[in-house]
């Protein structure tokens, strides 16, 4: 039987005064709409804790806390990759290397950064597949949140859509891009402390650390895994064969932590806008490194309340059922089990607000990153350039109703994949996987022609469809043959996206080779790295606001944490 | 500068702070309600670090004014 409970005024009074206070902060921020800098690029004002954070909360969505906590059931601790080698490497390179050429140059947008560096046709491509996928993530938070209110409150689906959608339209329409950020800041701290208390008393439950790795030998050995196999990262990693995941090192380093990350975090416009925001250049250079720092220990927040749910559901003393499951196990309905299970009144208000909390930042983060490519690399580069910039900032404007509006209808069409992470890798690797090397041929050797851009972006993208049609993992791809079966959709993806990765880049080299370089050497100034002046920091800022002093930072502490849970 | 984000974040923060810890007070002596939280008033300790939370936040907002 699914524990019962309802809530009580004091629960609905907490939802009620965090919901006052987003939609405030929009109220407060209309003001400053006056244009389309303003409202798309949120002023270039703002100082990098804001952005750092906002950078880690726009990921933070729920979408990414359920699949999280999923996989930390799933898989156990070796989920804490996609926050260590997942992330880490590719936010310095973003930081040091990257950041520069987005910044710097007159580009508002991912997509404008490829028109400015290659051509008309490549930014239409990324521009076109990218305001696809940021409305269809939308959809998919609206609709699991909506599902979720369902499920776990008995509210109506259709009510929580409308509701959930409204407030996300209202907010980030008065107060654009800005809005966003700083409500995604809020969220962060949100999310941070209505977690905290189920880590720490589901630790508790289980008997400490010692208790819940004793539990999970158990669970490990049951499965037929060598006990330790879901209390370590890279241990197990030797072949596919000898961990949940089914992905062994080869594919965990290149799949998740090279392709995967870096196409992810380094041309996902919708993490990019976050320190294009920032007010400087050194601002912008430490966003992503400001975001590492707390993004480093998420997993004690997401992941392990997935390893202890997996341990208590292997204890039936402790009585705990996951919610909604008719009969079938539903891992992403781990964290509001666990929140039922574990909350009292009072703290399961503030709990419910933080998952609602993680769903609107994953819908606004994408509606704000879908309303400044549309204006600028849609509509002021298709439907009507030249116009003035009162016009835009109304198009901006018009285009988050519009996203909102469509995110409605994909939210209805979203419906059928168990695990929501592996649909997310899937369509990150058609589309951004071959994308990163495109941007590493860009912007690191000049010859890049934009022909051989365009032509290895597409053929990229081609590629990861192709090897997922003719591939296997759990019942999904296969369209066309089945070449090869991987142990997990997981693994499929990162080998999907190694595949795309690679066939674009060496696409990419030999039509570069063979095509004209359209652009002269003056044209690329400031977009290709050895036609660049190297960037300095303002004079006058401390150390630690120095880049690089906090990339290495950043970085030393992530090899100690991946050695302490290797 | 428009807008002190730290303001409307340390508001937020102490208002259920202190929400939190008012009825962590006022429930102290319900075991049957904490009994699920292995008998921690969950709600107290929540509540206080929310209060203190916010009370920091709001302190460094009044404190660099000038600065941000």
């Amino acid at each position: 039987m699914v524990e019962t409970f309802s809530l009580s005024i004091i629960d609905y009074a907490i939802m009620a005064i965090y919901f006052i206070f987003v939609l405030g902060i929009g109220w407060a921020l209309k003001k400053y709409m006056k244009s389309s800098t303003q409202f798309l690029e949120g002023g270039r004002s703002m100082p990098s804790w804001i952005t750092g954070l906002a950078f880690i909360s726009a990921n933070l969505g729920a979408l990414e806390v359920f699949g999280m906590g999923a996989s930390g059931a799933k898989y156990g601790l070796m989920t804490a990759h996609f926050y260590l080698i997942g992330a880490i490497p590719a936010m310095i390179f973003l930081a040091l290397f990257m950041m520069p050429f987005y910044y710097g140059s007159k580009a508002r947008s991912v997509p404008e950064y490829l028109k400015l560096r290659f051509d008309e046709k490549t930014r239409g491509f990324n521009a076109f597949s990218f305001a696809i996928m940021t409305v269809f993530a939308s959809g998919i938070s609206m609709f699991a949140l909506a599902r979720l209110m369902e499920v776990m409150l008995h509210w109506n689906f259709h009510y929580s859509i409308i509701a959930s959608a409204i407030i996300v339209l209202v907010y980030t329409y008065l107060g654009g891009l800005k809005s966003a950020i700083y409500n995604e800041v809020l969220q962060f701290f949100l999310i941070v402390i209505g977690f905290l208390p189920l880590v720490i008393i589901g630790l508790q439950d289980v008997g400490g650390w010692q208790g819940l790795t004793h539990q999970l030998d158990i669970v490990a050995v049951n499965k037929g895994f060598e006990a330790g196999t879901w209390t370590s990262t890279w241990k197990y990693l030797g072949s596919s064969s000898t961990n949940p995941m089914g992905v062994d090192w080869i594919a965990m380093f290149m799949g998740l932590g090279f392709v995967l990350a870096f196409g992810y975090w380094c041309t996902n416009f919708l993490v990019v806008q976050r320190a294009m925001a920032a007010k400087s250049m050194s601002a912008a250079r430490r966003t992503p490194l400001i975001g590492a720092l707390p993004k480093m220990f998420l997993p004690i927040l997401v992941i392990v309340p997935g390893m202890i749910a997996m341990a208590l559901m292997s204890m039936p003393e402790k009585g705990l059922q996951l919610i909604g499951n008719n009969g079938q196990t539903d891992y992403n309905m781990i964290i509001p089990t666990m929140l039922v299970h574990y909350y009292p009144t009072g703290l399961l208000g503030l709990g419910i607000t933080a998952l609602m909390a993680s769903f609107m930042s994953g819908m606004a983060g994408n509606v704000t990153a879908f309303n400044t490519v549309f204006t600028y690399d849609i509509y002021q580069s298709y439907i009507r350039p030249g116009k003035s910039d009162a016009h835009y900032l109304k198009v901006g404007q018009f285009a988050t109703i519009f996203g909102v509006a469509v995110s409605i209808g994909a939210a209805y069409v979203a419906a059928n994949f168990n695990n929501i992470m592996d649909l997310l890798q899937l369509i990150f690797a058609f589309v951004n996987a071959p994308l990163f090397a495109t941007f590493l041929l860009g912007m690191f050797w000049k010859r890049t022609t934009g022909n051989a851009a365009f032509w290895g972006l597409i053929t990229g993208t081609f590629a990861a469809a192709l090897h997922y049609s003719v591939t296997i993992a759990e019942g999904k791809g296969g369209w066309l043959a089945h070449l090869v079966e991987y142990p997990s959709a997981m693994a499929q993806g990162f080998w999907t996206a190694i595949y795309a990765f690679t066939v674009c880049l060496i696409l990419t080299v030999i039509l570069s080779f063979s095509t004209k370089q359209l652009k002269s050497d003056a044209d690329l100034t400031g977009l290709v790295y050895s036609l660049t002046p190297k960037t300095k920091d303002e004079p006058g800022i401390p150390w630690y606001d120095k880049p690089v002093v906090l990339a290495v930072i950043v970085g030393a502490i992530s090899i100690i944490l991946t050695i302490i849970i290797w | 500068m428009d807008m002190d984000i730290r303001i409307p974040i340390g508001l937020l923060f102490a208002i259920l702070g202190f929400i939190l810890l008012a009825f962590g007070l006022y429930s102290a002596n319900d075991t049957e309600l904490y009994a699920r939280c292995l008998g921690r008033n969950i709600n107290l300790w929540t509540g206080v670090t929310m209060l203190v939370f916010g009370a920091f936040m709001l302190f460094f907002s009044l404190r660099k004014k000038k600065t941000l």
